[in-house]
């Protein structure tokens, strides 16, 4: 009898978990993945790059970028005109525009914005970089706001600053204080903050006053995930629609798979192998340990010279990159640099080898010349393969590589500390190449202190510092162009790092959910990670009977009826085991 | 005389861990400003900026005593990664931690105590032999390995990550059933790693107990199998399995790095590996000294535990 009532109980419990909740008419939600913890909300302080992501829906800039072919375009200002001087700059933010709250956004939104970060040494903490050469901003009326700047400065078109609300922000107190996660949040772009549970979600909702019109969906939820591969699983199970910075073989896995479309997208970021040119500081004095050997630029050459590009980019990246050569990738089309004929370096180890020779490192009895340190990112795929194909490459010209795969930080470490000969990085990089170039001239390199500096591969060299400085201040962009395009040569030339790769960006959505994304340019672009907010903001549901989710309730069911499985054996087996010690008695 | 000097000792234990706590972090290779500003176009000014808002501009020494005695005062400072009190950040991150290892814990100590309690007495058995192998293999398998493939073979029955889902309705039903929902898969990993654990120590620990004079003296009084294994056995041969579950209930608030780190399970052992990631020097001193202070807490409780069960142990 007791047995008969536990099992009912037990049933009923499984039907009772069961049970399929009343359904209404949902909200049609994008779902994506984020592999980044959310520093902030606040974007005068987020600096993690997921929250920058985020921070563009919510916030609009001054000027945009198109999805379709990376040019300026309109923000929250449609006009703008610098003056003959170049040395002011005048934005006009026109009428019809509004905040989430309905209010008008005006031209002292912008003003309040920036006079913030030139007054307030926190709220330059996240974009600070921007307004360092501003020396004033003003509103004279509602429509117009007029930037002076020190000296004439090219990037003015290019300023990844979020504007704020005056009507909420001149209220706050401390910046550092201000978190920006109490709803409503007032924002100017597409989406408002509806809910944000750190370290494990972040809610937004469509902003239907949108001024270039309302997204075509109802909410946008990023998911936190710790684990990329539980990441690409949850896709394959319709638990997210949307990931990006997919492995090679991630994104092979999802072939085939059934409502998954892929896009395989020319993407921002380059990989390099750092050589140590013989680092120096500043005032010129050697940091770091790096081999000698490796500050003469024909040894630099003779390595880059051993190193076979394509075999690297079809084994270890599986095809999915492109060949490198200059500092700014195929994506941003116009800046790319590709060497002419006769500066191409080709893969040639006879050549590579008598270079060497020549430069004074004949091969000893044991037919090797000289040994170097390769150090790259433990658990990252890309360092184990390539250090291993570098391995070989570099036997084949007398070089020992000795290969030391260390964690993020460590690598991160060694690097700023020069302590390196050899070494993977890799950059993502902006429409406008400014960030990029900058990161090579002498002035990034550390103080006499060894500290403060934010070069990238130590190098310093006159000719490209020059380059520099004139691109900076050249307004007529074919000749820009033409500069930055010197600069990427002078580099490749000169050797400080050899660009392996131009990586995919692997992406994959639900299609099942969504029809449509919008890319970063149109043709081979990203969804996430673009230099404005179209990939999420241009979504098209595929329909909203499409939007069933995994089958939760069948779960709950299984789990159910586990639970009850398991009480009915507990009960059991109490049962035989009260029959057999009768038995025994 | 002798309780004070145990929670003499625990109370030193706590003071080398918060020492211990602060020079161990900045051990950790890396620079924090340089790992958060990371892809990003940040000036030299601009990082320099970021250390001197952490104080980690300061000389060390100094940031030594500023974190003394915003510790006794309670502060353990800012978290680097999420802009928050450390404190706050750390609170957030119990609940579902104890929740998961927990549960998981619970489970895996009746489940496993009554495995190794049942093996050992049938000694040789089919049922020894599959549960020790079990045991032994699962115990054997790298966490990480074992909750992929669970995630993988359980197709879309269970979800992936998380502890709740974004669009679970508000009522109080509907989100515990989905808490539920999303504790199964992280549970039974963790269950089906430390279980083997208990049945072992159980096992073995019984075993030793098995030939003990006092038990054929139960026999010859005429009590039967079950009441001997009950009532004699199992009392004598349970102190180190005692042991082990005080120690691992200790580890619950340190949660389960891997497990939840797979899981994306937002609890102590995923804050853990965040904060690593920086290094975020706050948040991993804040997290030692929770951590460690609940191991020392659930030791001197054990040690106190012990006296009352086993009443030798008061004696010696």
């Amino acid at each position: 009898m007791r047995v008969k009532l536990c099992a009912s109980l037990a049933v009923a419990t499984t039907l009772g978990v069961a049970a399929p909740p009343a359904t209404a008419q949902a909200p049609v939600v994008l779902k994506v993945a984020i592999v980044q913890q959310i520093d902030s909300m606040n974007p005068f302080l987020a600096v993690f790059q997921s929250s920058t992501e985020i921070g563009r829906l919510m916030y609009d800039y001054l000027t945009a970028y198109t999805a379709a072919d990376q040019t300026v375009t309109e923000g929250l200002a449609n006009k703008w005109e610098p003056s003959a001087d170049k040395l002011t700059w005048t934005f006009t933010v026109p009428q019809g525009k509004k905040w989430s709250d309905g209010q008008a956004i005006t031209a002292h939104d912008v003003a309040f914005t920036y006079n913030l970060m030139l007054t307030d040494e926190i709220a330059r903490t996240a974009n600070g970089g921007f307004v360092t050469n501003f020396r004033d901003v003003t509103a004279p009326d509602d429509r117009t706001v007029v930037i002076r700047t020190k000296t004439p400065q090219v990037t003015m078109l290019a300023l990844d600053v979020p504007i704020v609300p005056r009507h909420v922000w001149e209220k706050v107190g401390s910046i550092n204080d201000y978190r920006n996660d109490e709803v409503p949040v007032v924002g100017s772009g597409p989406f408002v903050l509806a809910e944000h549970v750190p370290g494990q979600f972040i809610k937004l909702k469509a902003n239907k006053g949108y001024w270039r019109g309302a997204p075509k969906f109802d909410e946008l939820h990023f998911v936190y995930f710790q684990n990329s591969d539980a990441a690409v699983q949850a896709l394959g199970k319709g638990e997210i629609d949307l990931v990006n910075r997919m492995a090679p073989a991630q994104f092979d896995s999802l072939q085939g798979r059934a409502g998954v479309t892929r896009n395989k997208a020319q993407g921002r970021r380059f990989t390099e192998l750092m050589i140590n040119p013989g680092a120096q500081t500043r005032t010129g004095v050697p940091i770091g340990d790096g081999a000698p050997a490796l500050a003469d630029v024909r040894v630099r050459r003779a390595i880059a010279q051993a190193i076979d590009l394509d075999a690297l980019v079809a084994r270890v990246n599986l095809g999915y990159a492109d060949k490198g050569a200059g500092l700014v990738p195929p994506v941003f089309g116009k800046w790319h640099w590709q060497p002419g004929e006769s500066e191409r370096r080709r893969f040639d180890p006879a050549a590579a080898n008598a270079a060497l020779d020549a430069a004074g490192h004949p091969r000893k009895a044991d037919g090797t010349r000289f040994s170097l340190r390769l150090i790259g990112r433990a658990g990252r795929a890309y360092d184990e393969q390539a250090s291993e194909y570098l391995k070989r490459s570099m036997s084949d010209i007398g070089i020992t590589l000795d290969v030391r795969l260390v964690s993020d930080n460590q690598l991160n470490e060694a690097t700023t500390a020069a302590t390196y000969d050899l070494a993977f990085s890799g950059w993502s990089t902006n429409i406008d190449p400014d960030f990029v170039l900058g990161l090579h001239t002498c002035a990034q390199r550390p103080g006499a202190d060894g500290k403060g500096g934010t070069t990238d591969t130590y190098f310093c060299d006159e000719t490209y510092d020059r380059l520099y400085a004139q691109q900076l201040s050249e307004f007529d962009e074919g000749k820009r162009v033409e500069i930055v395009k010197q600069m990427q040569a002078r580099f490749y030339d000169q050797v400080p790092a050899v660009v392996l790769a131009y990586d995919n960006a692997l992406e994959a959505y639900r299609s099942d959910h969504f029809a449509r994304f919008t890319t970063q340019p149109a043709q081979g672009g990203v969804i996430m990670a673009q230099n404005g907010m179209w990939g999420y903001y241009g979504a098209e549901p595929a329909g909203r009977t499409a939007q069933a989710r995994g089958s939760r309730w069948a779960g709950l069911a299984i789990g159910g009826a586990l639970i009850g499985g398991l009480a009915l054996v507990v009960v059991v087996m109490a049962r035989r085991r009260g029959a057999t010690a009768g038995e025994r008695e | 005389m002798r309780l004070a000097g145990r929670f003499g000792g625990a109370a030193l234990s706590l003071l080398m861990v918060a020492v211990l706590g602060f020079f161990l972090f900045r051990v950790v290779p890396g620079d924090p400003v340089v790992s958060m500003t990371r892809g990003r176009p940040v000036t030299a000014e601009m990082q320099a900026a970021l250390r001197a808002q952490f104080g980690l501009d300061r000389p060390l020494h100094e940031q030594f005593w500023t974190y003394l005695t915003s510790l006794l005062r309670g502060d353990l400072g800012t978290s680097f990664t999420f802009r928050r009190p450390v404190a706050e950040v750390i609170l957030d991150r119990v609940g579902p931690t104890v929740l998961l290892v927990g549960t998981a814990t619970l489970i895996a100590v009746l489940l496993g105590l009554w495995l190794g309690v049942r093996a050992a007495w049938r000694r040789d058995s089919a049922f020894d032999r599959v549960t020790t192998g079990v045991s032994l293999t699962l115990w054997a398998v790298p966490t990480f390995w074992l909750g992929m493939l669970l995630m993988m073979v359980t197709g879309d029955l269970f979800p992936s990550r998380g502890m709740r889902d974004t669009d679970t309705a508000p009522d109080l039903l509907s989100q515990a059933l989905d808490v539920g929902h999303h504790l199964v898969l992280p549970s039974l990993t963790l269950v089906a790693v430390v279980c083997a654990e208990y049945a072992l120590v159980m096992r073995s620990s019984l075993l030793e107990e098995m030939h003990a004079p006092y038990l054929t003296t139960a026999r010859a009084k005429g009590l039967r199998d079950d009441l001997v294994r009950r009532r004699h056995a199992v009392p004598n041969a349970v102190l180190p399995a005692i042991t082990l579950v005080f120690l691992r209930f200790g580890l619950v608030v340190a949660g389960a790095i891997t497990t939840e780190t797979v899981f994306s399970w937002p609890g102590l052992g995923l804050l853990f590996h965040d904060a690593l990631t920086g290094p975020d020097y706050f948040l991993l001193q804040g997290l030692l000294v929770v951590t460690a202070g609940a191991v020392v807490v659930m030791n001197l409780l054990a040690d106190l535990l012990h006296g009352v069960l086993d009443p030798r142990v008061g004696v010696v």
